[in-house]
């Protein structure tokens, strides 16, 4: 059996190489060690300086609130806007308090204090967060002031936020299982790429070319090792998703590992249509790196796809790992089946059939 | 018995660059023929197109009676092609290589241990060591233990002895004449001349074309130029020399001496060379060799 022949020696040529095995154990542990992390989205340790112009116990009162609420870091009050804009440009401060003169007096005879918020918003989610979490507390020290002075708190409609299936609102918990589908990408994408070019380089590919090996065999036995090697890898995976954060699945692994072995064989047959038209392995890479990219950024990974604009929509709509993703989650966190993730599950498996065909047809015998 | 190779006017372009130019060539079964030729003569392509790996733009091959176009599949089974790169798997063992590529052709080393049992025996000791960690005569070897453990028909070689030492690439010759006495047909490019002469028959080639084609005799034989060796005296200095003499159409420098193409007698070329100051210069009549001809060909083609 020529297939099986071909399949241990690609075994064997993995196995040899002085990195490879090593980074397929790495990866995931280093990913899901580092990456749920630095990709949070809360916005905490806001940094303010505030322009207490009215001086008073009040307004030290209020001061002190920020200071001691987690979201801030209070860095400094100031006597003049003009200063505090000074921080903000020196990168001290993300946000400007101003204290009018007179606050303490207006806010305790009229109830209606006006101040400002500036916010440094260079970073966008941050200052309009910071400055919304700024107003949050502000509302809050006011409330508080008017029930110390005995008025009626005037609240029109009370609103409480329940956040289903993560209560907690834990990004860990929203990240992990799309990390690993990450983790899928780069290894299931970038190992294949990289085999097919590295025979040519090397010279190997025209020896096979000369045998009757079928592409069919040939691409088959290409594509087998690195399914294994990625099952292998989110294997690894879900054990650190369990180990490190006691993340585990509410619904069954089942679904998880027939999507993730759907969507490698999408991934793999990727990285050998990338192969099968490179001619070094430096074209292969950065081939690789611009699809990968598309892939990770349009995915709903890091931004909702819900909020993108209609043709970046579309553009979602044809990316993979959108699909794998979303499983993954509706998987971990509400216990999704196979039934209720039925049209991802369809996608994927049309991308399946289309990608490996492709990887197929894409391999020419002769030049 | 080996089966014919029969080129009718075959050609590739690359871009605008023409690879092979409107080639024939007609190799009997059991024919040793080598291609000689410049890097870039366009050898490797014409191996290649034979080979089935590369379609030429326009002719005809064929492989006994297969088509080189419509039948490749037929022609893989019977043929072999060692390219001119080492391109073996590095990081598996010679035994590992050998095994692999006698699957991939549907058989065991076992069954065709015979074919290859006189190149092997010299690996064997080596089978357990990483193809990537051979010298490079010894890769060369295990390439066409690689290249002929289906037993071929017809074994295509592309520049198989370069980079290899002198007596490994003796040792290959030797064991090419035992291949070929067995009835398989070769054809082998190669750059070095010298290696012509253990062809049944040769075929030179430059930009793309076949310029000229017999056995080493013939081909010697149809140097109709006188040929003169000189040796003695700084060889640059006396090169510069004798190429101002009108007479001179060509000369070369071969290692410390001077090949000296000229119609001219052996008392004249002296006092030519006495008259620039060079008394004791030996100068002889020489037979051409091969590479002469050949040098003859480029040059005079060049229009110098």
């Amino acid at each position: 059996m020529v297939l099986k022949y071909l399949l241990e020696k690609e075994v064997k040529q993995f196995l040899r190489n002085p990195i490879f095995p090593r980074i397929v154990m790495m990866f995931p542990v280093i990913v899901l060690l580092v990456m749920p992390w630095a990709t949070s989205f809360e916005v905490e340790n806001v940094n303010v300086v505030v322009v207490d112009a009215d001086n008073t116990v009040m307004s030290q009162r209020l001061t002190h609130k920020i200071d001691g609420s987690r979201y801030f870091n209070l860095v400094g009050t100031t006597a003049s806007y003009w200063q505090a804009l000074a921080m903000v440009e020196s990168h001290e401060a993300d946000l400007v308090l101003e204290i009018p003169d007179g606050f303490e007096k207006i806010l305790i005879h009229e109830g209606n204090a006006e101040f400002q918020v500036s916010a440094n918003s260079v970073n966008g989610s941050r200052g309009s967060l910071g400055a919304n979490y700024m107003n949050m507390l502000v509302g809050d020290f006011s409330t508080e002031i008017a029930v110390e002075n005995g008025r009626d708190v005037v609240k029109p409609v009370d609103v409480i936020v329940r956040n289903l299936y993560n209560e907690l609102l834990d990004y860990k918990k929203f990240m992990v299982p799309a990390l690993i589908v990450i983790v899928l990408i780069i290894l299931c994408g970038f190992l294949p790429a990289l085999n097919i070019v590295n025979e040519k380089e090397i010279g190997t590919i025209s020896q096979i070319n000369v045998t009757p090996v079928g592409r069919w065999t040939f691409i088959f036995a290409k594509l087998l090792p690195y399914w294994v090697i990625g099952m292998l890898a989110i294997s690894i995976g879900f054990t650190v998703a369990w180990l490190v954060y006691g993340l585990v699945p509410k619904g069954s692994f089942v679904t998880i590992y027939l999507a993730a072995a759907i969507f490698i064989l999408v991934v793999s047959s990727l990285g050998l249509i990338v192969s099968n038209y490179s001619a070094t392995m430096q074209q292969a890479m950065f081939l690789m790196m611009f699809i990968m990219i598309i892939f990770i950024l349009m995915s709903g990974l890091f931004t909702p796809i819900a909020s993108m604009p209609e043709w970046a929509q579309w553009v979602a709509f044809f990316n993979p790992p959108h699909y794998v993703i979303d499983i993954l989650r509706s998987v971990y966190l509400k216990g999704g089946t196979m039934a209720s993730n039925a049209f991802e599950f369809a996608m994927l498996g049309a991308f399946a059939i289309v990608t490996s065909l492709l990887a197929m047809f894409s391999y020419r015998k002769r030049e | 018995m080996g089966l014919g190779v029969n080129i009718v006017n075959i050609s590739k372009k690359y871009g605008s660059t023409v690879a092979v130019d409107n080639v024939s060539l007609n190799v009997a079964a059991g024919e040793l023929l080598g291609i000689i030729g410049p890097d870039g003569a366009g050898k490797s392509t014409l191996l290649r197109m034979i080979a089935t790996l590369v379609l030429p733009d326009s002719g005809e091959i064929k492989v006994g009676d297969y088509d080189g176009i419509a039948d490749y599949h037929s022609i893989r089974r019977i043929l072999g092609y060692m390219p001119g790169r080492f391109s073996l798997y590095q990081d598996l063992t010679v035994e590992e290589n050998l095994d692999f590529f006698a699957s991939v052709f549907g058989t065991t080393v076992t069954a065709n241990y015979h074919y290859i049992k006189d190149i092997y025996c010299a690996l064997e000791p080596f089978k357990r060591r990483r193809a990537g960690k051979l010298s490079g005569g010894m890769k060369q070897k295990l390439a066409l233990c690689c290249s002929l453990i289906h037993h071929p028909e017809v074994l295509l070689l592309d520049e198989p002895t370069t980079g290899v030492d002198p007596v490994s690439r003796y040792e290959f010759w030797e064991i090419l004449k035992r291949l070929s006495g067995a009835g398989m047909t070769i054809i082998v490019s190669t750059p070095y001349m010298d290696e012509a002469y253990k062809c049944h028959r040769i075929a030179m080639m430059l930009n793309g074309r076949i310029v000229k084609s017999g056995t080493p005799d013939e081909i010697i034989q149809e140097f109709d130029k006188r040929l003169w060796k000189v040796t003695g005296g700084d060889v640059y200095d006396l090169l510069l020399v004798l190429r101002s003499c009108p007479e001179v159409e060509l000369c070369n420098s071969f290692g410390n001496s001077l090949h000296v193409v000229a119609d001219t007698t052996k008392e004249k070329l002296c006092s030519f060379l006495a008259g620039n100051g060079y008394e004791d210069v030996l100068v002889e009549p020489l037979s051409p060799t091969v590479e002469d001809c050949f040098i003859e060909y480029v040059v005079g083609k060049d229009g110098k």
